[in-house]
């Protein structure tokens, strides 16, 4: 058991880093792709945990497909939070 | 500025309510005695050498009726909502540029590969982790992988819709027969055959490949109704 604490150290950290960075940064697309690392790190987690099954669901649900529907929103949309002027995302797809 | 120091302070509560409530559960230390019950049980009687998989279906079957409902729920909600018929002469907007030539060909290779490993996850849902559920959404992130990479691979709808009906039908009408029998939704009335064997735990085996189908069906679809609105240029073409 004692061999398990350096990766537990390392998803620790990887995870809650990518966490904060994604609250953190502005530009939408980094926030996502580190959403998805979160779930990476969360999946191994519970692999480490003896979870398999939900480490499965958590690896092919929240790393693969919903960080996929998320960029595809981004692509859509705007790339960049607007700290200034909330409402400039509203005001460009009013256009359709 | 002051958003930033809101949002903190709020993770900041949420954690330390989090932890107040956790550090009442002493960790790790056995406190519930259902569980027992399910580790004896699962093996013993029903043959599932999965224990999670036979919580879920025999155990906990109804509720797995309402999750499977839910999904196809959401992907009906999404699909009434999104979707919309070509019009005519309109071009096919998934992506502009052909991608690359190493995704192609690392797609054709990984592609059939990911599919058989989902079929492989919920074929031996009650004998190693994983099950209807994780299988599907393997295929489901295999096509997605096909759709994304090449422009002309086309995802038939009505095919989809049919998979995700028949599989449907198929789950709801194996538990109604253990309600027939006079037991309860999906109790187990096949032979339970041999612990450890692929053919072992009852109706498990053809419930999950029911759930897979539904969930691969109905994910891809959801994938491709999203992809297919993808319209980047829209905002040019109107001005």
């Amino acid at each position: 058991m004692t061999w398990l604490i350096i990766p537990i150290i390392v998803l620790v950290i990887l995870t809650v880093g990518a966490a904060i960075y994604a609250v953190v940064t502005k530009n939408l697309l980094y926030a996502v792709v580190s959403t998805g690392l979160i779930s990476l790190g969360l999946s191994l987690f519970f692999f480490i945990l003896q979870a398999p099954d939900v480490a499965l669901t958590e690896a092919a649900i929240g790393v693969a497909l919903t960080t996929i529907i998320f960029i595809i929103t981004i692509r859509n949309t705007t790339q960049y939070e607007d700290e200034e002027n909330d409402n400039s995302a509203v005001k460009g797809g009013s256009n359709d | 500025m002051i958003k930033k120091i809101l949002i903190f302070i709020l993770l900041a509560v949420v954690g330390y309510s989090l932890v107040d409530v956790f550090s009442y559960i002493p960790f790790g230390e056995h406190r519930d005695t259902v569980g027992d019950f399910y580790l004896q049980q699962s093996p013993e009687t029903l043959k599932v050498a999965n224990t999670v998989t036979s919580i879920v279906v025999n155990f906990r079957g109804f509720d797995t009726l309402g999750e499977v409902t839910v999904l196809f729920l959401a992907a009906l909600g999404l699909s009434s909502i999104m979707y919309r018929r070509k019009r005519k002469g309109e071009k096919d907007v998934r992506a502009k540029k052909p991608s690359s030539r190493i995704l192609q060909v690392g797609a054709q290779i990984i592609f059939p590969l990911v599919v058989v490993l989902g079929a492989y996850v919920f074929i031996h849902g009650h004998l190693t982790p994983g099950g209807g559920f994780q299988g599907g959404a393997i295929i489901a992130t295999a096509s997605l992988l096909m759709l994304i990479t090449y422009r002309k691979f086309k995802v038939n709808h009505n095919t989809i819709s049919w998979i995700e009906s028949i599989a449907g039908v198929a789950f709801v009408s194996i538990g109604m027969v253990g309600l027939l029998k006079g037991m309860s939704f999906l109790e187990n009335f096949l032979p339970t055959g041999e612990l450890n064997s692929l053919l072992s735990g009852g109706v498990i085996g053809i419930i999950y490949v029911a759930v897979g189908f539904k969930v691969a069906a109905e994910l891809t679809g959801v994938i491709d109704t999203v992809l297919l609105n993808n319209r980047p240029d829209s905002n040019n073409e109107n001005n």
